[in-house]
């Protein structure tokens, strides 16, 4: 794909970031989700260390850098699938740190997993059924009045066919979702994220394991979320991918964010460079400085 | 000894009271099992406060049969949250280890000196089940076809538990059909997953846990109301390993899988056992003795078990392509 053009609407995202100063812990005009002092460490090693981080409502927010960056560690943190050492962060002004994923989820803030955890032994449309919020016949006790929720659950089973189409899985809806190929089960995965009306989905490597043609498709229905009104902050490798269709990337290394900004900032900016590829990779000397030797050796 | 008489005897242990009770403890099992994914080592332990809960309230403290039944079925309510709220936030292996521990420390705890004035100790209690008996509605006499014959007391008892089971089957089918069952089925497949879609992985997994605990603990209130007494030492683990067998054998997440498993497993068993016994007698294997035989009839069950988990994985009831799906 070309690594310019952001497909759908093009500037609908990136007008919203107008305000936004390209550097790191800069303020938005209309953040959704506000960190501060976020911090995790397991034994000695400090994974996630952020000062300041905004993400801009409406907008689709890359988190990228190197492996080990703690990426990962800051989505499970923020999600409440792991305790955070410190910090605070609100969500459309609640205070989120503290709360159990489950709760982060009847919230607003859906996520998805880097392995894909579809449910394997259920059907497609099972799997889009479970996410629906607020059941009646979800409680030990509704489940045995049938007449409380059978409205219901036809309700929830329209809004999930129409996903399933849009996501091109309703061929499938009948089959057990262990017997969709990985690229399907990402699709399964965002569709039935969507199916719990999130303000704000976060998307953990998207494209890991996907094929090039549904990789596109994928990058469609990111682009069309954004566009209906749903916040994104997905983590991902592929640069050509982040480039193209984020309105903002959030930069981070070593557990910190070292950089922020648009696509094009990001592009130019030193510090990024640096921590992809080691510092000094373009100049002569670069194997005389020691301890910047060691930084180039446990990167990619 | 003939085989129609043998074939009769088996007959009527499959279709009778003790069948029935393995089989509710059975739902329970394949509720915690089957569709939640908890692995529970301890259902013996269940069975062993649902039978004291009804012997120790008529016999000690006096309480009607009825308020026994009551208060059994509490007991294994409160046993399940007292196992599963500090287990069911951890990794699914820690519900086993207590599970099992558990079951065994009961058993040792209701059976020791210091317990003796409430449970009997070792003795255990005994005349507590007349008010079932006197409720009989059957007139005196004996029902059945041919060989396989109960009498009025034994048909009671039967119909008793057989209902029971058929109470256990229409909940499950009821709550596995719900939203409230697809939830738990999405745990056994991936917890996290289902946390992440909004949904409080530990609260279903409690639910499931006391559902199926409650169901162990009635098929423990039959026993006792089956034997007219019970003592401690035959709450062993084995009996919690004799339900996963015929749980598997009968097919794990099925409705039907939890009926279907015990009654075979106990046909099978006495068709061994009278085979053996009639062969013994008759010195067509002179190196058997008649006492040899209960060794030998579950070396045969485990060979049955064996090439069932060859040939059908599944259980007998199960759906293979189901079962296969995550074995790559």
């Amino acid at each position: 794909m070309s690594s310019d053009a952001t497909p759908g609407a093009p500037a609908a995202g990136r007008d919203l970031m107008s305000g936004a100063e390209p550097a790191v812990g800069s303020g938005k005009a209309d953040p959704i989700l506000r960190a501060d002092g976020v911090r995790r460490s397991f034994g000695g090693l400090t994974a996630v260390d952020v000062d300041h981080l905004e993400v801009q409502r409406g907008t689709i927010t890359a988190l990228i850098g190197p492996n080990g960056a703690g990426k990962s560690t800051l989505f499970n943190v923020l999600t409440g699938f792991d305790r955070a050492d410190a910090g605070e962060w609100t969500f459309q002004g609640r205070k989120f740190n503290g709360l159990a994923g489950h709760k982060v989820a009847q919230r607003g803030m859906v996520r998805t997993f880097q392995l894909t955890k579809a449910l394997t032994r259920l059907t497609v449309l099972e799997n889009m059924l479970l996410a629906a919020p607020g059941q009646r016949g979800e409680r030990f006790f509704g489940a045995f009045g049938r007449w409380m929720w059978t409205g219901q659950e036809a309700a929830n089973r329209e809004r999930a066919l129409e996903l399933l189409a849009r996501f091109k899985l309703d061929a499938k809806k009948d089959d057990i979702a262990g017997s969709l190929s990985g690229g399907q089960r990402k699709l399964l995965e965002m569709a039935r994220s969507l199916m719990v009306e999130p303000a704000m989905v976060m998307l953990d490597e998207p494209m890991a394991g996907v094929n090039p043609a549904l990789v596109q498709s994928l990058l469609e229905h990111i682009t069309s979320l954004r566009d209906e009104g749903t916040t994104v902050l997905f983590v991902e490798h592929d640069m050509d991918v982040i480039m193209g269709i984020s309105d903002w990337i959030v930069v981070l290394a070593q557990g910190q964010v070292i950089a922020e900004g648009r696509p094009a900032d990001i592009r130019s900016n030193q510090q990024v460079i640096d921590a992809y590829l080691g510092a000094h990779h373009d100049e002569p000397d670069a194997g005389g400085a020691g301890d910047e030797g060691d930084r180039k050796e446990g990167q990619p | 000894m003939d085989i129609m008489t043998i074939l009769a005897l088996s007959l009527e242990t499959a279709i009778g009271p003790i069948a029935a009770i393995y089989v509710l403890a059975a739902i329970g099992l394949n509720m915690h099992f089957g569709y939640t994914g908890l692995l529970n080592f301890g259902q013996v332990g269940f069975m062993l406060v649902g039978a004291y809960g009804v012997a120790v309230s008529v016999t000690t403290f006096g309480l009607p049969l009825s308020v026994g039944f009551v208060i059994s079925l509490g007991c294994s309510a409160v046993l399940a949250l007292i196992l599963g709220i500090p287990t069911l936030r951890l990794r699914a292996d820690y519900l086993a280890i207590s599970t099992i521990a558990v079951a065994e420390v009961l058993r040792l705890v209701y059976r020791a000196e210091f317990a003796r004035p409430v449970t009997g100790g070792v003795y255990g209690r005994n005349s507590f089940a007349d008010a079932f008996y006197d409720a009989n509605p059957l007139p005196a006499g004996s029902y059945g076809v041919g060989d396989v014959d109960f009498n009025a007391g034994e048909l009671w008892l039967t119909l008793a538990c057989w209902g029971l089971v058929a109470l256990g089957l229409v909940m499950t089918a009821l709550l596995m059909n719900s939203p409230w069952g697809r939830v738990i089925k999405g745990i056994r497949e991936d917890e996290d997953a289902v946390r992440s879609l909004g949904k409080d992985a530990f609260t279903y997994k409690l639910q499931s846990l006391v559902f199926g605990g409650v169901f162990g603990g009635l098929a423990g209130a039959m026993i006792a109301l089956n034997q007219q007494n019970i003592h401690p030492d035959q709450f062993m683990p084995q009996v919690t390993f004799y339900l996963w067998a015929m749980l598997l054998l009968g097919g794990v997440g099925t409705l039907w899988g939890p009926v279907v498993g015990p009654v075979i497993m106990w046909f099978l068993l006495t068709l061994f056992d009278e085979t053996l016994r009639g062969m013994a007698s008759m010195d067509v294997l002179p190196f058997l003795a008649t006492s040899d035989s209960g060794p030998l009839r579950h070396a045969l069950v485990g060979v049955v078990l064996m090439v069932l988990i060859v040939y059908r994985p599944q259980g007998l009831v199960g759906n293979r392509k189901e079962m296969l799906v995550n074995v790559k």
